[in-house]
């Protein structure tokens, strides 16, 4: 079987948020990462083609030329094949606009199963996944905790909040993967020489099918950003030494309701 | 030389990072505590091709150079010395003789599946009373007819219980070099579960606890024939040409272990206050990390120029590099032990307490001033290259 | 085939049941929607999907729909994305809302986003914070200045940026609400709804999955990774029947109870529950430490919490470095009084 695997990179916001010093976040200081529940999606692809053998595993990332380095990484764990989509023209792009490209793209392959991470935390929509399935009007499964293959169907543990799916569908289709999807997998030391030997299609504008130019890039985004901040780095907040427990007690309500805890 | 690293070996690097932090890290305080050893992690470094980095593909190995498999050891010594000892004693000390002195058939039988993870390595060449001092070797291997006899015993054998392919060193015979009387040393490839091969003592050591440190010993076991590694009577320079490559190991390992309490210790000396300001913030403080910084990255551009004279040597065996191992293990070793006392006392009484691991780090760091060649003796080793 | 912007009105609403019981974020989504609807004068109207649930209307006109639209089709008796993308996405193309709002939880991140696409209209995802405005917010010459739009304010990036959206060219403007954010309002039993069913017919395709087995969870050992709200305790709570305290408050705030490392080695409470370097790293909304001094070890393991609440006696811990509210004093004289006033709030709120 073949099997798609949508991955972003994005900047690493475990290992630390960085600022500048006008208090706006320094992308470039974070190191880039691979999605971590792309990476997930790309672990229990991975796992699909050690126990189906004859399953390809090809990678796809829409981003600048730099993101081809999620796709070496993807490589190195063992992916078959790797496509970078990048062009001036698809930059800005919102959720919607993300979706068609990939579709856009994705339309070129052969696939019974396209996997997405959840969601990328950078953004932290969950949309993307479920936009491409919409647009190659294929069925989709979010939020995947496991999957197996039963002949031309997936089975899958879907997860709710306080519950959980065994659904089936008929591929193809597309699953968003849940972080508990994959199975800690590493690179092979050998894999990353090979990958850096391995050649990464690039596509850009042209090589997307069936997509019109209105739902692409900045311009084709429904929506457009008003405004955008960050929020100035964390230090040390307040500190206060209330006379009375009373005092202690209104203070500490004050904040929990200011920021809708209670 | 060139001092930036290439793309693949900044992503090799950023892959033993994060495996060490994920796998080894979360253990290493338990792994020292109990002097377990750390089999979940070695069999994780099994499946992802780290324990057959430097070994050709056609081997079952990576393809990759030993500057990686340098790194490798490197970054997980920097989270635990037991892990990194571990993948460097059987690469460098089990894979490595039998790649380059082994027949093609005892490639395919032992190095392949050492190479692939299937299969863990040891190497047993010290003796109760021969340690720097080969000679003075006492286990006896006797030929009788198609199979080799050995009788004696090992001790301080790294992967000791839990290895399953031995590279074991035996007195063959005896003969004449200039004038007098020598032992004649052979190697022989001896496999877990051959009767007559049992284990001794487990030791209790001061640092890297869980490495399986035992006692091998041989009561009438008899080997196949085939067994013999390399010539008969080339064990001296199988055990030298083995130990060259381990010190690379070993050095990486130490500067693992240096550059793992560097980093805790700057991490901890600005958040640390006393007296009202960050301990970072006293100029001791500055200097001393400014001394231990430069001190580890010395070490690190010794152990990585080692490494790349060795990949040299592979193309081109008439390169040695046995002098830039032996210089970048004695000086790796010494910062490490200089490093993690002075880590230890930035830390203060935090410092002494395990739960900080400055102190396992400090324990840890001294054996790499001991084993597979003193300190001593890789002075000796320079000094004789120099005065030759 | 996206909806003409001139045709649209209204603001709907969601409105997630499972199990034929409505979700708090239906409840919540009406509040809101009940505050932009009056700065757009135009209707609140909540889309009821499932099978056999028009008996929820009732609760819905309480909590302020003007009118119901129910799609009640007996595939639709358990969630699954595509019926209920085909349902909600009909209601749109029929009812041509000007603003559609949808939970942000397990169901609404899946449907939002198929609904958006199949219609052709912007999403914003897990918005805390909605207004109508004017886009963009200051005029720009050469730029038509739209006005009436809905705002749709959202964090990203864990919580380090924080953005403002507009859709002002596609209807209807989608938004997924994180749940807990907004205001329901007080129900008001005495108010009625028009409801309106409609059936837009369901074929079963390829994309109606088949649901083989639903397994409802049972919670067991609660996992601190998971809390949103972590009410933590160190040294300082003094004996194991002093976490009393901070069960209480985890109890009112709806919260879950975890430690510092000297608590687990003391033998107070087990080791699932130690937050830090040897313990579990957590990222809760709100991580209070209560007694805890605050070491390296232990603040590696919360630091990224959105919102620290700190209650030391020690006025020089470290914890205070760290926190975003510090309170010097006595946890034994705050704890008590601080739960009785989180309950009521709670129950206000509910």
């Amino acid at each position: 079987m073949k099997i798609v695997v949508c991955v972003k990179q994005v900047p690493d916001t475990k290992g630390g948020v960085r600022f500048k010093p006008d208090g706006t976040l320094d992308r470039a200081a974070m190191l880039a990462i691979m999605n971590p529940d792309d990476k997930a999606g790309l672990e229990a692809a991975l796992k699909i083609k050690n126990e189906n053998p004859g399953t390809t595993v090809t990678v796809i990332t829409m981003g600048l030329p730099k993101a081809d380095e999620v796709l070496r990484e993807a490589l190195a764990m063992g992916a078959d094949d790797a496509i970078l989509v990048t062009d001036r023209v698809l930059g800005g792009a919102d959720t919607w606009a993300t979706s068609s490209t990939l579709a856009g793209a994705i339309r070129n392959l052969d696939y019974d199963l396209i996997i997405t991470g959840r969601q990328a935390i950078d953004g932290d929509t969950a949309q993307v996944g479920p936009q491409i399935s919409e647009h190659l009007d294929i069925p989709v499964i979010s939020y995947a905790e496991n999957i197996k293959i039963d002949g031309d169907y997936v089975i899958v543990k879907r997860q709710f909040e306080d519950r959980y799916h065994m659904l089936k569908v008929k591929m193809p289709c597309l699953i968003t993967a849940l972080a508990e999807l994959g199975e800690d997998m590493y690179m092979t030391p050998g894999g990353i020489f090979d990958a850096y030997q391995t050649e990464v299609t690039v596509w850009g504008r042209k090589d997307l099918k069936d997509v019109p130019d209105t739902d692409l890039g900045l311009a084709g985004s429904p929506t457009k950003i008003a405004k955008a901040s960050d929020r100035v780095a964390k230090g040390a907040g307040e500190k206060v030494t209330p006379d009375t427990p009373k005092d202690a007690v209104a203070y500490i309500v004050g904040k929990l309701s200011e920021k809708h805890v209670i | 030389m060139d001092f930036q690293l290439s793309k693949e070996h900044a992503m090799a690097r950023s892959l033993f990072k994060d495996f060490a932090e994920k796998e080894a890290k979360p253990r290493a305080i338990e792994v020292d505590e109990t002097e377990e050893f750390p089999r979940e992690t070695v069999a994780k470094m099994q499946k992802f091709g780290f324990m057959g980095i430097p070994i050709p593909k056609e081997y079952g190995g990576q393809g990759a150079d030993i500057l990686t498999y340098a790194m490798c050891v490197e970054e997980l010594s920097k989270v635990c010395g037991t892990t990194g000892v571990i993948v460097s004693a059987h690469t460098s000390l089990c894979c490595d003789p039998i790649l380059t002195f082994g027949t093609e058939e005892q490639k395919q039988k032992y190095l392949v599946p050492l190479a692939k993870g299937e299969k863990l390595g040891a190497f047993g060449l010290t003796e109760p009373g021969a340690g720097t001092d080969a000679q003075g070797q006492q286990t006896k291997a006797v030929l009788d007819g198609d199979e080799w006899v050995l009788n004696g015993s090992k001790c301080f054998i790294t992967n000791g219980k839990e290895a399953d392919v031995y590279v074991i060193f035996a007195v063959t015979g005896k003969v004449e070099k200039r004038g007098k009387l020598m032992k004649e040393i052979s190697a022989f490839i001896v496999e877990k579960g051959t009767p007559g091969f049992t284990f001794g003592t487990k030791e209790n050591k001061m640092g890297i606890r869980g490495s399986s440190t035992y006692e091998l010993i041989f009561q009438d076991c008899r080997i196949p024939k085939d067994n013999l590694l390399g010539q008969q009577g080339k064990g001296f320079n199988i055990a030298m040409h083995t130990l060259d490559g381990g010190r690379i190991g070993i050095a990486a390992q130490a500067l693992g272990i240096a550059e793992g309490a560097l980093e805790r210790t700057i991490a901890y000396t600005k958040e640390r206050k006393q007296f009202g300001r960050a301990i970072a913030q006293f100029q001791n403080t500055q200097f001393e990390l400014a001394n231990m910084a430069t001190k580890v990255k010395a070490a690190q551009l010794l152990v990585y120029q080692a490494a790349m004279k060795k990949a040299e040597y592979q193309k081109d065996p008439k390169v040695s590099y046995s002098v830039e191992a032996a210089m970048a293990k004695l000086y790796a070793a010494e910062v490490a032990m200089e490093v993690t006392t002075k880590a230890v006392q930035l830390h203060g009484g935090y410092g002494y307490i395990k739960e900080y691991e400055i102190e396992r780090m400090m324990r840890d760091a001294k054996i790499t001033e001991i084993y597979e060649g003193t300190s001593e003796v890789q002075r000796m080793v320079i000094s004789a290259a120099l005065l030759k | 085939m996206s909806l003409k912007v001139e045709e649209c009105k209204d603001v709907f609403v969601f409105a997630q049941q499972v199990d034929n019981k409505l979700n708090s974020i239906a409840f919540e989504l009406l509040g809101k929607a009940k505050d932009l609807a009056k700065d757009l004068d135009q209707q609140v109207v909540a889309v009821l999907i499932g099978s056999g649930v028009k008996g929820l209307a009732d609760e819905l006109a309480w909590y302020g729909a003007d009118r119901i639209i129910v799609v009640d089709d007996p595939e639709l008796k358990e969630y699954r994305t595509e019926p209920y993308a085909h349902a909600l996405s009909s209601v749109i193309e029929k009812y041509k809302p000007e603003i559609m709002l949808v939970g942000a939880t397990a169901i609404g991140r899946d449907l939002g986003p198929r609904v958006s696409a199949r219609i052709h209209t912007g999403l914003t995802a897990d918005c805390t914070q909605l207004d109508i405005g004017d886009f963009p917010l200051q005029a720009v010459e050469g730029q038509e200045q739209k006005h009436k739009q809905l705002l749709m304010t959202r964090p990203a990036f864990g919580g380090n940026t924080i953005a403002t959206i507009a859709c002002p060219e596609f209807r209807p403007q989608m938004a997924t609400v994180r749940p807990g954010v907004m205001q329901k309002q007080t129900p008001d039993k005495s108010a009625k709804a028009n409801v309106e069913e409609f059936n837009p017919g369901f074929t079963p395709d390829n994309k109606y999955a088949e649901i083989q087995e639903i397994v409802k969870s049972v919670s067991n050992v609660a996992d601190i990774a998971e809390a949103k709200i972590l009410v933590s305790g160190g040294r300082g709570v003094g004996s194991p029947e002093n976490f009393k305290l901070l069960d209480d408050l985890a109890a009112a705030i709806g919260g879950t109870v975890s430690c510092s490392r000297a608590v687990v080695d003391a033998g107070w409470k087990p080791k699932e529950l130690q937050v830090g370097q040897t313990g579990k790293t957590v990222r809760p909304h709100v991580y209070f430490a209560i007694g805890i001094s605050g070491a390296i070890q232990h603040a590696a393991g919360m630091e990224e919490s959105d919102i620290i609440i700190a209650i030391n006696k020690d006025e020089n811990a470290p914890i205070f470095d760290i926190a975003d509210y510090g309170v010097v004093g006595d946890l034994n004289l705050i704890l008590p009084e601080l739960t009785k006033q989180v309950q009521e709030a709670m129950a206000e709120k509910a």
